[in-house]
């Protein structure tokens, strides 16, 4: 009896099709793979300056991500930050910090399994998300760099703003609640049109 | 639906966040004195105030901490809410 070589699948594999028919001012793709480590340190601790010093970056402060640098980090609470990087260069990346924290106290825990990344873009992007998302994404109160988890759906998702007016948005959901967020979005897309329905 | 502010969030829909109960009730310091009735009173028996009260919730769908509010049970309007180990009560 041979024993396959584990493959890895994304949890959307199946919704690149139906994400093709959606309408022209929304726009949806899964990235999958993505490398996602949860950072749990104490801000302006030793250790936090020594993950700063890494990644080039200073870790975002509450509702906040940072986004300039190739690996990104999205703040989930007052000591607790998602680092998004690209894929395959987790263990890579889990080395270069725990060398550079020592003996400081932080932890770092590769989850890239946890969660796969949705890439909204269009102009009707907050349009559709206002449907099942209760905050508000005027670009007034939620400008490009506000990261929040909260609800879509009843969905529990982070979603990220990259760009003005919540016209590119990322959007992380747990990898067994993303069909059914696809399966959300594609739906409340159906009225704009496309051929989603 | 009622909106909660969250001490790190901001405002959020109620429906993100879990009840915990009142608040700053403290472990037993001799817990091996206590009698049964001593520990029942621990465990199980709290203040039920019409009014204010100072209560435990967390923000279970966002930033997953716990914090302290003070909410009117009558008018289940939150007074005000914050950080765990802050002050003031109730």
């Amino acid at each position: 009896m041979t024993v396959d070589a584990p493959a890895r699948f994304s949890p959307l594999a199946d919704w690149q099709e139906a994400f093709g028919r959606l309408p022209a001012g929304f726009q949806v793709r899964e990235l999958p793979f993505l490398t996602q480590l949860t950072l749990r340190v104490s801000a302006d601790s030793p250790a936090a300056k020594a993950v700063e010093s890494v990644l080039g970056i200073r870790l975002p402060s509450a509702s906040r991500a940072e986004l300039s640098e190739e690996v990104k980090a999205l703040w989930l609470g007052p000591d607790e930050w998602l680092l998004v990087a690209p894929a395959d260069t987790g263990a890579e990346l889990v080395g270069r910090l725990r060398s550079a924290i020592g003996e400081e106290f932080a932890t770092v825990t590769d989850v890239s399994a946890q969660r796969t990344v949705l890439s909204l873009r269009g102009g009707l992007t907050r349009e559709i998300l206002a449907r099942g998302c209760a905050l508000d994404l005027d670009p007034r109160v939620a400008p490009v760099g506000a990261c929040y988890t909260t609800l879509l759906a009843q969905t529990g998702i982070t979603l990220v703003v990259r760009a003005e007016a919540a016209a590119s948005v990322w959007l992380l959901v747990r990898s067994s609640f993303a069909p059914y967020a696809a399966a959300w979005l594609v739906d409340a897309a159906t009225e704009y049109g496309g051929g989603a329905g | 639906m009622q909106l909660i502010a969250c001490p790190w969030c901001g405002e959020r829909e109620e429906a993100e966040f879990h009840y915990g109960g009142q608040a700053h009730v403290p472990y037993p310091a001799k817990p091996a004195d206590l009698d049964d009735e001593q520990w029942a009173q621990y465990v199980f028996f709290r203040d039920n105030p019409k009014g204010p009260f100072a209560e435990r919730w967390m923000h279970a769908a966002g930033c997953r901490r716990w914090f302290d509010a003070l909410r009117d049970t009558a008018t289940h309007q939150f007074l005000s809410v914050h950080r765990m180990g802050e002050e003031p009560r109730a």
